[in-house]
């Protein structure tokens, strides 16, 4: 079962009889079509030889059946193997959901395009079913029919004509799709190199155009397409092979079919009925392998797919069942959030993204941790949220070791907004109650107003990632979820905002802040930022450095202390605020009109 | 959605010449089917009559035949092929350069990076599969009806009838389709999309406890969805259905037809054996038209996409274009803003308005507002990425003069500037080549120069290969705060080796870590040493930098002094 392809399948496996049934038809429609032919062949070589008019009657009844015949199955084998196809594509995101959903391996899906490709990844189950397996097989059946046939009539002929079909039907698309692979391989490197050159130009138009450099940036995408353009045109020949040896396969066997015939026929051991079958078999069989090049192609592409899929669905859970641990020393269990010695890593022999690090939140507290891109908050927020497993230390909440317990009953203490927090494609009351299923349109329109929304916005529908609002109102309505969330436990819930504001523009950013810690008043909050305005407001500052923390305290103790914090504060806004030494300031005379 | 573009006829040589080729392949192809279906109606026919002794030269004539449409085949499918690089290339070309004429940095780059690779590859089916097709769907069925009729009226009649009521009935059941897709399109769309917004939403859900709730409704949805598309598919199938049925009682009626008139004497053997062979040939590239319409579609779509971006205006009104008369501007120029206002094409609003300041040469301003103040479009005019659309900017000449900066050649002006944008881009190059874009002829001493004063060394000596490192796309390689250090060394060099008077900075150090922030101001103050500089910003945090600060609002700048 290691093959990415034959788990594919077994995927699908549930729905097998439907599937099957697809087949049967698609076999009736391709045979319906050969067979016409052949009954034709037979009717005209019958008639040929005076027959009375009786003898032909059934081969006219049948021709016409099987003129209507072939349609209908054919659209019965489509309807059957898409509904088929999409019964199993239903089992299947519910496979891959529920794994996904287990496993959470949310550092994993940061990027966009990852989680974009396991969605298509996910529906080639679909392709696999409807244009991978479905045409083989009809073409087995038939085939085999055929040969059937044709080696009644004339054993060499029968043995030709399946030599035909098999090199036409296997060995070409097989032997086409693997000459293919290196072209592909190249065209991809091609694709690649001209694509970056493409966007360098673009993206860093700017640039190029400020420094002069946009005609030799033009150059190089020139280049890059140059070699694209002669590799493709190099391979074509490559790619022209599988078509070319199908027509030459095809003709070959009715040529050797009609050479075996004729001098059959010469010896006496052929009639002249049966040759004129025989060629017509021949001559019409090959339409049975036609679509087969094609799901060769596909299959190839399903399995690159499925392998991938599988890749994340064998990736181990990370979390785990443990034992709780006791509550770190110090006797009494205190409330609020403990955090002891917390190291985590995201494989061994990487770094450490949290090495040691010690923090506490005591009931009501608002602590604000702080640090360069990379120094390992959002992994602190990961455990937390308990989206991993900590590999070692401990955080204990309320007294109680929360690693050792259900992640859900963890969130029932413990929410907020993960990083770049999902607004789904619905309205904003269907968002909000994401948070809280029971809340009624008066809750949730108060929350609304807590946030800075507007309260009549609940019926408005979001757009795909919230794309209908502007930055500032998607966080607003991230952060009026976080809130919705009902209070549990002696100590109310913890509220841990990762980078909450990102992507907007510092006007925006201030505003939202300024609301958001109001908002969010007599709550325990932890605060992840990487920006340093407005946090005066916080009780407490934790500087987290390369997984380690760097710095604590009040952020007027931090402001007044040499370090991290301070020289921050002082790159970003309020940055020399003392003139240049050696220069006079000069005004020249600006005036200000309208 | 018309079958053959003419745009893309009319646009690229690449596609007349396919055209032809194509064309020709399709009448040899034509003629070698006719040939092969008289050939095996002769050599039955022949066997039949007791005559197979005299046969051995048809038979053979058969396996040349087939050696022939093999090779044509072949030939065919590779000049395709490679007909189709060469459009693909042409397309591509034309639309790098009209974007890279109009306004680059206002183009969705990815969206047109994948429109030019994968986007235009839809064109390889359509080039390479989909014209050939379309020709021998021409060719095919009046040759076949040609010789049917000529040997065979009735027979001729048959298909004449039947074929052309293909197309008429695919064309209603497609449009019926169609509406009723559009009907459900927001349905299916919505239905679609569901599970990659539930997917990449995960860690949200999972922080509501909702991810387990999820699974039931992804099950509920894709149902929804199986039931919604199998709606459209049972008309959208009929198409299909229409045409196997059509094509396959029309040769079963041809069949009986030739039967019954030979039982009467009225037709000999070899006739009706070709005319049984040939019938099927003249539905078949009808059939295949239609099995690759679909993937076809893509390919027009994607020519279509292209002929969009190359139909926007060229370039956009008030970019620089070369002057005819270009005046020298001076060493150390002055440059004085009258009244001058900048309107983007499309907008109302202006983005600068009444603006009145003069930068002298040695000074540096800071001009700071909030966001859409008007600080890159500022920014923008003396880049000349825009021209003035109200009042003018002026600076002094190489004679002294005061003139228009719109007579001074774009390039020329440019040369005289270091630029130090907010977020500058590095390019998929050597850190070297990154630091030498424009001067690719600076020596390797200025590259280090430059670096050691924008404090970019240690960036660059913890790199492996030190100034050889690829930066990787977008300088991903690096952080931010070290990519603003490469992008110091840049604008260094060009301060250094053309000796360019005017420094630009753009908020240099936003979002940058203290370290790297603290780097870049102290590189920065000495780029801006005896230069004539300007720096925008949100607030007035770099005022210590700066000689004179004005503040920009709505377009308006109101003076302040330090």
């Amino acid at each position: 079962m290691s093959d990415p392809l034959l788990r594919m399948v077994a995927l699908a496996r549930p729905r097998g009889a439907r599937f099957a049934l697809g087949v049967l038809a698609g076999a009736a429609a391709t045979a319906a079509g050969v067979t016409l032919l052949v009954v034709a062949a037979w009717l005209i070589a019958t008639a040929a030889t005076s027959p009375p008019l009786t003898a032909l009657s059934v081969a006219i009844v049948a021709t016409r059946a099987l003129g209507v015949t072939r349609g209908v199955a054919r659209y019965l084998e489509r309807l059957v193997t898409h509904d088929a196809a999409l019964r199993t594509l239903a089992d299947v995101r519910a496979r891959v959901y529920e794994r996904l959903a287990r496993t959470e391996p949310v550092h994993r899906f940061r990027a966009g395009d990852l989680v974009t490709r396991l969605v298509s990844d996910t529906d080639a189950t679909q392709d696999l079913l409807v244009r991978g397996l479905t045409p083989p097989l009809a073409a087995l059946v038939t085939g085999a029919g055929v040969v059937a046939v044709s080696t009644a009539l004339l054993v060499p002929g029968g043995l030709l004509l399946a030599a035909g079909l098999v090199l036409g039907g296997v060995a070409v698309p097989v032997a086409a799709a693997a000459a293919g692979r290196a072209p592909g391989r190249r065209r991809a490197a091609g694709r690649a190199a001209l694509s970056t050159a493409l966007v360098d130009t673009l993206h860093g138009a700017p640039d190029l155009v400020a420094y002069g450099a946009m005609p030799a940036a033009l150059d190089r995408v020139d280049a890059a397409d140059a070699e694209l353009t002669r590799v493709e045109r190099r391979d074509a020949g490559l790619l022209g092979l599988g078509a070319g040896a199908s027509a030459l396969l095809a003709g070959l066997t009715l040529w050797g079919t009609l050479l075996l015939g004729v001098a059959a026929v010469r010896d006496g051991t052929l009639a002249p009925v049966p040759l004129a079958v025989l060629v017509l078999t021949a001559l019409a069989a090959f339409e049975i392998v036609a679509p087969l090049p094609g799901a060769a192609a596909r299959l190839g592409a399903v399995r690159a797919a499925g392998a991938r899929l599988f890749d994340v669905l064998d990736t181990p859970p990370s979390l785990t069942p443990r034992p709780a641990s006791p509550a770190p020393a110090g006797a009494v269990p205190r409330d609020g959030l403990q955090v002891r010695g917390l190291r985590v890593r995201y494989g061994p022999g990487e770094p450490w993204a949290l090495d040691g690090v010690d923090l506490d939140v005591p009931p009501g507290r608002r602590v604000a941790v702080v640090g360069p891109s990379g120094s390992g908050k959002s992994t602190l927020a990961a455990v937390l949220f308990r989206f991993r497993d900590p590999d070692a230390g401990t955080v204990h909440l309320d007294g109680s070791d929360v690693t050792a317990q259900p992640a859900d009953a963890v969130r029932t203490r413990i929410t907020g907004m993960p990083q770049d927090p999902h607004l789904f494609a619905s309205t904003v009351r269907e968002n909000l109650r994401l948070a809280h299923p029971e809340a009624g349109d008066a809750g949730l329109r108060a929350v609304l107003e807590r946030v800075g929304l507007d309260t009549e916005l609940l019926d408005t529908e979001v757009g795909s990632h919230g794309a209908r609002l502007s930055g500032g109102m998607r966080l607003r309505l991230a952060l009026a979820r976080a809130l919705l969330v009902p209070a549990t436990g002696r100590t109310g819930t913890l509220l841990v905002l990762d980078e909450p504001t990102t992507h907007l523009d510092q006007d925006t950013r201030d505003a939202v802040l300024d609301d958001l810690l109001a908002a969010t008043a007599g709550r325990s909050l932890i605060l992840i930022t990487h920006d340093l305005a407005a946090l005066d407001r916080m009780d407490e500052v934790v500087v987290l450095v390369d997984g380690r923390v760097r710095q604590r305290g009040t952020p007027t103790e931090l402001r007044e202390r040499p370090g991290w914090y301070r020289s921050a504060i002082r790159a970003g806004a309020g940055a020399f605020s003392a003139p240049r030494q050696g220069r006079s300031a000069t005004v020249s005379p600006v005036r200000a009109q309208r | 959605m018309r079958p053959l573009d003419p745009r893309l006829v009319r646009t690229t040589a690449a596609v007349r010449v396919h055209l032809a080729v194509t064309v020709a392949c399709g009448f040899a192809a034509t003629a070698l089917i006719l040939l092969q279906a008289w050939l095996v109606a002769r050599a039955v026919a022949g066997a039949t009559a007791g005559a197979a002794d005299a046969l051995a030269g048809t038979v053979a004539a058969v396996g040349a035949v087939a050696l022939a449409r093999a090779a044509l085949t072949y030939g065919a499918e590779t000049a395709a092929l490679r007909s189709a690089a060469r459009v693909k290339s042409d397309l591509r070309r034309r639309l790098v350069r009209h974007v890279a004429a109009a306004d680059p940095a206002a183009t969705d780059a990815g969206e047109l990076a994948t429109l030019a690779t994968r986007g235009l590859d839809a064109l390889d089916d359509y080039v390479a599969r989909y014209l050939p097709q379309l020709v021998l769907a021409a060719l095919v069925p009046l040759a076949v009806l040609v010789v049917v009729f000529r040997a065979d009226w009735i027979s001729g009649l048959v298909i004449a009838l039947t074929l052309p009521l293909i197309p008429v009935f695919m064309a209603l059941v497609g449009m019926h389709a169609e509406a009723r897709t559009r009907r459900q399109w927001h349905l299916l769309q919505r239905l679609g999309g569901h599970f990659l917004d539930v997917v990449e939403g995960l860690p949200t859900l999972a922080v509501f406890r909702r991810a387990t709730a999820e699974a039931a409704l992804i099950r509920r949805v894709t149902d929804a969805h199986r039931e919604a598309t199998m709606r459209t598919l049972r008309v959208a199938f009929l198409s299909a259905f229409v045409l196997e049925l059509l094509a396959t009682l029309a040769v079963a009626l041809v069949a009986v037809e030739i039967g019954l008139r030979l039982l009467y004497g009225r037709l000999d053997l070899e006739t009706a054996l070709l005319v049984l062979i040939l019938a099927p040939e003249a539905y078949l590239p009808v059939r295949e038209v239609g099995a690759r319409f679909h993937a076809s579609m893509e390919g027009v779509t994607a020519a279509e996409r292209v002929f969009a971006v190359l139909e926007r205006p060229a370039a956009v009104p008030g970019s620089a274009p070369a002057p005819a008369a270009p005046v020298r501007p001076a060493a150390r120029p002055s440059v004085r803003f009258a009244a001058t206002g900048l309107t983007y094409p499309g907008r109302d609003a202006p983005a600068l308005d009444g603006v009145d300041l003069t930068l002298r040469p040695g000074t540096t301003t800071l001009v700071a507002g909030r966001s859409g103040a008007g600080k890159t479009s500022l920014l923008a005019l003396l880049l000349r990425f825009a021209e003035p659309t109200a009042g003018r900017l002026l600076v002094t000449a190489a004679d002294g003069r005061e003139v228009d900066l719109a007579d001074v050649d774009p390039d020329e002006w440019r040369r005289r500037i270091a630029w130090l944008p907010q977020q500058p881009y590095l390019f998929d190059a050597s850190v070297a080549e990154n630091i030498r874009l424009g001067l690719p002829d600076a020596p390797d001493e200025a590259v280090c120069r430059a670096a050691r004063r924008a404090e970019a060394e240690d960036v660059i000596a913890a790199l492996p290969d030190g100034y050889a490192t690829p930066l990787g796309e977008r300088g991903r390689r690096l952080s931010a705060g070290q990519r603003q250090r490469i992008a110091l060394a840049r604008a260094f060099l060009r301060r250094e080796a053309l000796d360019a008077p005017i420094v630009l900075l753009d908020e240099p150090t936003a979002h940058l870590d203290p370290e790297h922030a603290a780097a870049v101001r102290a590189g920065v103050a000495r780029l801006l040493e005896g230069r004539t500089g300007v720096i925008v910003a949100h607030d007035e945090g770099w005022s210590g930098l700066a000689d004179e600060v004005v503040r920009l609002d709505g377009g308006l700048v109101g003076a302040g002094r330090v």
